[in-house]
C-alpha cells in the first residue's frame, strides 16, 4: 500500500517507539501535523517557542536512555531550534530533528519562510540529511536515530520538504543499518586495557575522573565497582554528577572552575589518573600547561578518538564503549586479585582527608537575608535527594551543582557545553513528561527563567508540575561577580531592573506563585511546594544579591590557584 | 610541518562543505584542497594540504574520521607518496617571447595547448615546487592568467587506499 510521506514519518517514529515528539507546527509541516492529528501512538507536545521543543526533547533523552525527538517548521522554525540543538551537540545528547522544508521545487529561490536548515545546522548536528526523494524518508530516519544514539551520541537533523511529505511510496521500514563510512567501536584495546590496569595497580596515589560519558552510556554501577576496587578517591565533572553517589565517602566532590578543593587537588598530585568519559576541557583543568607541570600518567577512557589527546597528552588511550571497556578493566582486576598498595592508599587519603578538612564548601548563613547556598541545601534536604533537578546557567547553576548531591545518574541536567540560559523549564518539561510523579526540581535565576518563562503555558496545558526554585538575586549573578572580581566592580549591564512579579506572573499563567523573603521561611515553602503535587510552584527567593561562587579558579590560571572565598581576593 | 591528507568519502551532496566547514569552524589551515569521484563513483577522494604542529594534524585526522560520510583518512606525508598539481597558464606570447616562452615550456616539460597570435596556453604538470619554479622563470609582466588544480597525492609502491 502506498502511503504520502507524512505518514511515513509518523510510521517510522512509531517503529522507534518514540513517545513524545516536541514541536511547533507551521507551513512546511502542516502534512505532518495532519498525520500526528490521525493516529495516537505517538503524542506530541506543543511548546510555546521551537528552542523549547529541542530543550524537551533533550531533556527527555537526559533523564532516560532513549532518543529525544523534536519536530519544527522551515525557516524560523529551524532557526529557533539552532539554540536547542547545538545545546544537545556540546553535551552529546542523542536526538533526532524532524524540520520541514519550502517544496523541492522552491529550495534556493528564496521562498517563503526557507533556509538552508542543512547549512545552518551542519556544525552543530552530528549528522543531517535532506530528503529528496519520498523513497528515501524511511531508511533516513533508521539511519538518523541509529547515528543519534551509537557511538559519541549526538542530535542528528532530517530536514524534508513539504512536497515529499505529499508524494507517495511503499513503507518499509529497514530493520537494520549498515554504512561503510561509520561503523562505531565497542570494544577497548586489550593491550591498552591490560597497560591501564597495571598502572592502576601501582599507583600510590590513584584518582579517578569521570564525566558525562558515564551517564550518557548508563556505566555509572561499573564505574562505583572500579572506584570501589581500587580504593582510590573519585570526582565527577558537572556532566557527570551522580555517576558515582555524591553522599559516599570516596566521592570529593565536583572539579574545575568552580570544584571542590579536594577535587582539584587530588587531580593535580595524583600519580595515576584515569579519566572515564570526561574531556579534559577548559572549565575542568584550567590552564593545560599549570596541569602539565606536574608529572603523573593519564589513562583516558573515551569513545571518541578525537577527545582522546586533545587538551591533554595521556599515556594510556583506550577508545571504546565505557561499558565494555570498564567490564574489561574489572575482569582482570578481579582475576589478578592484586590491589593498589594499601599503605600508600592510606597516605593519600590522608593527604585528601587533609584538604577535605578546608571544608571549601562552607559559607556563612544568615539569619536576616537568604543565602543560595541554603535554598538548595534545604532543597535536597526536602527532596531526600531523591528529586531530578533541572538548571538554567549561572551562578544557580553552580550552587545545584555544589549543594545537591546526586547519588543517582540522569538526575541532574544542565547545560554544561554550551551554557544556554533559558533551559530550566524546558528541560523540567521533558524529565517530567518522561518520569510521570517524579519530583521535579527547576532551579533557575530571574535571569535564565525569563529566557524561556513562556513555557509556563505549556506546563499549564500538558499539567507538568515543576518546582520553579528561582534564586533571584536581582543581578544576572555569574557576571556580576567577574565584573567584581576582574573588572573593578563595574557591573555593566549586569543588574536586572524592572523585574515583574513572578508570583503574580506565574499566577497569570494559571500556577502557584509564592515569594520568600526571610531564610525561615525557606524550607516552609519548599515543603508547601512539593506538597502540592499536581500544581506547578514557582517560588521566587529573594537571595542575597551580593553573593559569590566559591571555590573559584579564574579563567587561565591553574587548577590548584583557587579562590576559597572573598577573604583570598 | 606539510601535511598530504587523502580523504575517502561517500560522494554525497554536501560532503564537501562538511570537510571545508570541520576546517573552518576548528581553524585548521587548508592550503590546497581538491575532491573529484574515484573509479567507483559512489565515493570521492580528496587530497588536503595542510600544515600544522603533529597535535593539530592528529586532530585533523580525527576530526575528518568523525564525519559520518568520511570511510577513510590517510595522511600520505607520513610514508613516500607522489604529488601532482596540474597548472593552466595563459601567456602573452609575442615577438621574442613567443621564442623564449616555448624553449621554457619544453624544459619544464610543459605543453603548449593553445595558440592565438598574440598568446599561449601551457600546461604543466608536476609538484608544486616544479609549478612555482616555472612560474618564477618566465617574466611576471606576461603572464595573464594563471589556474591550478591543487594538488593530488598517492602513496607509493604497495601503499593503496582503497576500500
Amino acid at each position: 500500500m502506498l502511503l504520502t510521506g507524512a505518514e511515513i514519518v509518523v510510521r517510522c517514529l512509531a517503529e522507534e517507539k518514540v513517545e513524545y515528539v516536541f514541536g511547533y507546527p507551521g507551513g512546511a509541516v502542516l502534512y505532518l501535523y495532519d498525520e500526528l492529528f490521525k493516529q495516537d501512538k505517538v503524542r506530541h507536545v506543543l511548546v510555546r517557542h521551537e528552542q523549547a521543543a529541542l530543550h524537551a526533547a533533550d531533556a527527555y533523552s537526559r533523564s532516560t536512555e532513549r532518543v529525544g525527538v523534536a519536530l519544527v517548521t522551515s525557516g524560523p522554525g529551524v532557526t529557533n531550534a539552532v539554540t536547542g540543538i547545538a545545546t544537545a551537540y556540546m553535551d552529546s545528547i542523542p536526538m533526532v530533528i524532524i524540520t520541514g522544508q519550502v517544496p523541492t521545487a522552491a529550495i534556493g529561490q528564496d521562498a517563503f519562510q526557507e533556509c538552508d536548515t542543512v547549512g545552518i545546522t551542519r556544525p552543530c548536528v552530528k549528522h543531517n540529511f535532506l530528503v529528496k526523494d519520498v523513497k528515501d524518508i524511511a531508511p533516513t530516519i533508521k539511519k538518523a536515530f541509529f547515528i543519534a544514539k551509537t557511538g559519541r551520541p549526538g542530535p542528528v537533523l532530517v530536514d524534508i520538504p513539504k512536497d515529499i511529505t505529499m508524494a507517495k511510496a511503499e513503507f518499509d521500514y529497514p530493520k537494520s543499518v549498515t554504512m561503510r563510512s561509520y561503523n562505531p567501536i565497542t570494544k577497548g584495546h586489550q593491550g591498552q586495557i591490560k597497560k591501564a590496569v597495571q598502572l592502576l595497580l601501582e599507583a600510590k596515589r590513584p584518582m579517578i575522573y569521570a564525566g558525562g560519558g558515564v551517564v550518557l552510556s548508563d556505566a555509572s554501577d561499573k564505574l562505583t565497582k572500579l572506584v570501589r576496587t581500587l580504593g582510590a578517591p573519585c570526582t565527577n565533572t558537572l556532566m557527570g554528577l551522580g555517576a558515582y553517589p555524591a553522599t559516599d565517602k570516596q566521592f570529593v566532590g565536583m572539579l574545575g572552575m568552580h570544584g571542590n578543593y579536594e577535587a582539584n587537588m587530588a587531580m593535580q598530585y595524583c600519580d595515576v589518573l584515569i579519566a572515564v568519559g570526561a574531556r579534559f576541557d577548559d572549565r575542568v583543568i584550567g590552564n593545560p600547561a599549570d596541569f602539565a607541570r606536574v608529572a603523573r600518567k593519564i589513562i583516558h577512557i573515551d569513545i571518541d578518538p578525537s577527545s582522546i589527546s586533545k587538551r591533554v597528552k595521556v599515556d594510556v588511550p583506550i577508545v571504546g564503549n565505557l561499558p565494555d571497556v570498564l567490564d574489561d578493566i574489572l575482569r582482570l582486576l578481579e582475576a589478578s586479585g592484586d590491589r593498589p598498595d594499601k599503605e600508600s592508599l592510606a597516605e593519600w587519603w590522608k593527604q585528601i582527608e587533609e584538604w577535605r578538612s578546608r571544608d571549601c564548601l562552607k559559607y556563612k548563613n544568615s539569619d536576616e537575608v537568604i543565602k543560595p547556598q541554603f535554598v538548595v541545601e534545604k532543597l535536597w534536604e526536602v527532596t531526600k535527594g531523591e528529586a531530578f533537578v533541572t538548571s538554567d546557567v549561572g551562578q544557580h547553576q553552580m550552587w545545584a551543582a555544589q549543594y545537591y548531591k546526586f547519588d543517582k545518574p540522569r538526575r541532574w541536567l544542565n547545560s554544561g557545553g554550551l551554557g544556554t540560559m533559558g533551559v530550566g523549564i524546558p528541560y523540567g518539561i521533558g524529565v517530567q513528561l518522561a518520569h510521570p510523579g517524579s519530583q521535579v526540581a527547576v532551579v533557575t535565576g530571574e535571569g535564565s527563567v525569563q529566557m524561556n518563562i513562556q513555557e509556563l503555558s505549556t506546563c499549564k496545558q500538558y499539567r507538568i508540575p515543576l518546582k520553579i526554585c528561582s534564586l533571584n538575586n536581582r543581578y544576572l549573578g555569574m557576571v556580576r561577580q567577574w565584573q567584581e572580581f576582574i573588572h573593578g566592580n563595574r557591573y555593566s549591564e549586569s543588574y536586572m531592573d524592572s523585574l515583574p512579579d513572578f508570583a503574580k506572573l506565574a499566577e497569570a499563567y494559571g500556577h502557584v506563585g509564592l515569594r520568600v523573603e526571610k531564610p525561615g521561611d525557606v524550607e516552609g515553602a519548599l515543603r508547601e511546594a512539593f506538597k502540592r503535587k499536581n500544581d506547578l510552584v514557582f517560588i521566587d527567593f529573594q537571595v542575597d544579591p551580593t553573593e559569590n561562587v566559591y571555590p573559584m579558579v579564574m579563567g587561565g590560571k591553574g587548577l590548584t590557584d583557587m579562590i576559597l572565598s572573598a577573604e583570598d581576593l | 610541518m606539510r601535511h598530504v591528507i587523502s580523504v575517502l568519502i561517500e560522494n554525497e551532496a554536501g560532503a564537501l562543505s562538511r570537510v571545508s566547514g570541520l576546517f573552518s569552524a576548528r581553524g585548521y589551515n587548508i592550503e590546497s584542497l581538491t575532491v573529484a569521484p574515484t573509479e567507483d563513483g559512489s565515493l570521492s577522494r580528496m587530497t588536503i594540504i595542510s600544515t600544522g604542529s603533529d597535535d593539530i594534524i592528529e586532530q585533523i585526522t580525527k576530526q575528518l574520521n568523525k564525519l559520518i560520510e568520511v570511510v577513510k583518512v590517510v595522511d600520505l606525508s607520513e610514508a613516500a607518496h607522489i604529488e601532482r598539481e596540474l597548472m593552466l597558464i595563459k601567456v602573452r606570447a609575442t615577438g621574442k617571447d613567443r621564442e623564449e616562452l616555448k624553449r621554457v615550456a619544453d624544459i619544464f616539460r610543459g605543453r603548449i595547448i593553445d595558440v592565438t597570435d598574440s598568446t599561449y596556453v601551457i600546461e604543466l604538470t608536476g609538484n608544486t615546487a616544479k609549478i612555482d619554479s616555472f612560474v618564477g622563470a618566465i617574466d611576471s609582466s606576461l603572464i595573464l592568467e594563471t589556474v591550478r588544480t591543487g594538488v593530488a597525492g598517492i602513496g607509493r609502491g604497495d601503499r593503496i587506499l582503497r576500500l
